[in-house]
């Protein structure tokens, strides 16, 4: 039976229904037992659950996080809660350098089937420490699986995905989507880890976006319908690894693609979806693609510096005019 | 739920008041004033987060006054501070500009940081403030450095001896950041005239300090595996805490070695503005409340016959009419233009980046003083 809860509660299902099958899964972090989570989301986890399986941490990430891995390798199957991933760069050594890693410098011995989650990205004049897309940067280390939900129903049938998974995923959440609202069956279901979603289909140009971002591409795709541009709008709900087939197919059928990738264009998930589809689609592209990010500068705190900053309906309706030479 | 969890704690130490005179009646009255205006700044603060002027997080000082006013009253002006995002206290009884803090939570380029950092991040290079920091523990390896700088010049650089103390301030929660313990190992190893003082409000966010560190009572424990001297003080008593902080400063400035404080104390208000507090009992608040740091100097001031109570008063009603004024300053204040994205990213310019410049209330400063200069 479906029905409509918000993102939050679609992450906590998720996990509870996995800890309930699985005796090995449990979850530690800042705030996760005794406050219900900062943001609410392992709500009435712990009574559930009970302290040895919701375990509230210090502010240690260096220390959880690490000791998750290590669980990991003895065969656990943790749940790691940073309440920012912007908080996951004071352990890096950990996540990127043991987490997936572990099982190459055991030579196939030791595995890590763990998942990280929080928040990632702006969640509203936080500054520049508080406001990090970690997702081009950790994207790029070899190991671990991302994946980036954009609604309730995908946040739950990721999740469940990530918790069963024998590898390391990190589960990049917002924030500002906490509170949204959407469909989602009771039961439990998968949604397979590296095949993006066509959220809307059409002819004239595909847009390709993850998680939050996929909102703006929506509010845009509506303006861009009133002026005649039919878009297709790729959801492509994990980042590693990147569904570049269907990216490929969409683009020989529409000519034309657009990313829109909220963390910043150096070195990004944006430019290597860019490569990609440059290199597979170079005989069927009208244009080049076009790419809207973060502008290349730290997070400001400042309302209308960040507005400006951050990737919006108005920059993606004036990339698809660009690229369909429209504008 | 928890109920009172207070620790089974190490004794606060008083330190005898013959060795630590107090300061002239000017003084304490200007601590007076001080603690004040940093409460009044927050009530505003609070206001304009609520009202939309202010957005981000939050972190108000309410009930933690007399530790940043009592210590950096141990201070010379010119030595540095640092410390984490609850930090409009410090700034302020840094000598920040009260107008110039309220325009930087209103995200205006009037603000100590051009609207850049907000509340989390108030710097005054002016007042040898270096920063709120947003990442529990950050500020602590970064004090370590600042400590490390003064030293150097005085040692490598200087032709003066300045002898600075730095003041590194952090959470109970900041304790168990390994940041933290890296800096304090560094700080005692390299031998750096750095105070770390964990401003002890028992709670890091909705976690009781014993629910998150061993030997919660015992934290200067942690400075003893460090061969650093500690202190447990009273932050809720500005006079204590001024009377616990001036040796520590004195024998941090003579020996150059760093001393790490436990300063009690409690915040009275939630952790940022979206906490609903329920870890915490309605009577462990009104007790802490009895303690509240700006009546007990008051009462101490009306007791020893300097101040009235139409003194106080009166000294009330001018620091609410300096924080409204800042508040309307504020809102007066431009938000940044679109171009201050590209600027201060880099000093060099490249790209589209167009270098650097420092903000308004500084260059009012320096042409100021160029014009005094030239008179
Ligand atoms: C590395 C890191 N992890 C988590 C957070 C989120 N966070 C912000 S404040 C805070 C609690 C800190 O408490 P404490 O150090 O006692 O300072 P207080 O708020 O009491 O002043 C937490 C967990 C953060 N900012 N940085
Ligand atoms: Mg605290």
């Amino acid at each position: 039976m479906t029905r409509e809860i918000h993102f939050r509660d679609a992450l906590r299902e998720a996990m509870s229904d996995e800890m309930r099958r699985d005796e090995r899964v449990f979850l530690i972090g800042e705030e996760v037992a005794e406050y219900d989570g900062a943001y609410k989301v392992s709500k009435g986890m712990l009574e559930e659950f009970g302290p040895r399986r919701i375990i509230d941490t210090p502010i240690s990430e260096t220390g959880f996080a690490g000791l998750g891995i290590g669980a990991a390798m003895m065969g656990l199957r943790p749940i790691v809660e940073f309440m920012s991933w912007s908080f996951s760069l004071v352990c890096a050594d950990q996540i990127l350098n043991n987490a997936p890693k572990m099982l190459y410098m055991s030579g196939g011995q030791f595995g890590c089937p763990i998942v990280f989650r929080g928040n990632d990205g702006a969640g509203g004049q936080l500054g520049s420490t508080h406001s990090w897309c970690v997702e081009s940067l950790y994207a790029n280390v070899p190991g671990m699986k991302i994946i980036i939900p954009s609604n309730p129903y995908d946040a739950k049938g990721l999740l469940t995905s990530a918790i069963q998974a024998d590898d390391p995923v990190f589960c990049l959440e917002s924030e500002r989507m906490l509170s949204m609202a959407g469909d989602v069956p009771e039961e439990s279901y998968t949604i397979p880890i590296g095949k993006a979603h066509i959220v809307r289909p059409g002819t004239d140009c595909t847009i390709v976006s993850f998680g939050r971002a996929v909102h703006f591409c929506m509010e845009a795709v509506e303006t861009l319908a009133k002026e005649g541009i039919d878009c297709e709008v790729i959801d492509g709900r994990s980042i590693k690894p990147l569904d570049i087939d269907t990216i490929v197919a969409s683009v020989r059928k529409t000519n034309r693609c657009v990313v829109v990738d909220q963390s910043w264009s150096f070195a990004s998930v944006g430019s290597e979806v860019a490569a990609e589809v440059h290199r597979m689609c170079f005989d069927d592209l009208d244009n080049h693609v076009y790419r809207v990010h973060s502008d290349d500068v730290p997070a400001p705190y400042a309302w209308n510096l960040e507005q400006e900053m951050l990737p919006n309906a108005h920059k993606i309706c004036q990339a698809v005019r660009g690229v369909t030479y429209t504008a | 739920m928890t109920t009172t969890t207070m620790p089974k704690t190490d004794q606060v130490t008083t330190p005898s008041t013959a060795q630590t005179p107090l300061p002239d009646a000017d003084t304490l009255r200007k601590w007076l004033r001080d603690m004040m205006l940093i409460r009044e700044f927050e009530v505003r603060s609070m206001q304009a987060y609520q009202n939309k002027l202010a957005g981000g997080f939050l972190h108000v000082y309410n009930g933690q006054e007399a530790v940043a006013v009592g210590c950096i009253g141990a201070l010379r002006p010119d030595d540095p501070v640092i410390t984490a995002y609850r930090d409009h206290g410090h700034a302020l009884a840094r000598g920040m500009d009260p107008k110039v803090g309220m325009a930087e939570l209103f995200g205006r380029i009037g603000g100590c940081a051009k609207g850049k950092g907000g509340s989390m991040h108030f710097f005054d290079a002016e007042h040898h403030m270096y920063g709120g920091h947003g990442i529990v523990g950050a500020q602590a390896p970064l004090g370590a450095g600042l400590a490390f700088a003064t030293k150097y010049r005085d040692e490598v650089m200087g032709s003066s001896k300045n002898n600075h103390v730095t003041l590194c301030f952090m959470g109970d929660g900041a304790i168990n950041q390994g940041a933290v313990h890296e800096a304090m190992n560094l700080a005692a190893v390299l031998s750096l005239p750095v105070i770390f003082i964990v401003e002890n409000n028992f709670y890091a966010m909705g976690t009781a300090i014993d629910r998150s560190t061993a030997a919660a009572g015992h934290i200067c424990d942690r400075a003893a595996g460090y061969e650093m001297e500690s202190a447990v003080v009273d932050g809720m008593d500005v006079l204590e805490v001024y009377r616990g902080m001036k040796p520590l400063v004195d024998y941090c400035r003579e020996t150059s070695k760093p001393v790490f404080v436990d300063m009690r104390c409690y915040r009275f208000k939630g952790h940022s503005m979206s906490d609903p507090r329920k870890y915490r009992t309605h009577d462990e608040e009104a007790k802490w409340e009895l303690e509240d740091p700006i009546e007990r100097l008051a009462a101490h001031l009306q007791g020893a016959g300097g101040v009235t109570a139409e003194d106080t008063k009166a000294m009330a009603k001018t620091v609410r009419q300096e924080i409204r004024a800042a508040v309307d300053w504020a809102k007066q204040s431009p938000e940044p233009p679109i171009e201050e994205l590209y600027h201060d990213v880099y000093v060099d310019r490249w790209g589209p980046y167009t270098g650097t410049s420092v903000p308004s209330f500084m260059q009012r400063r320096s042409s100021d003083r160029e014009q005094t200069n030239d008179a």
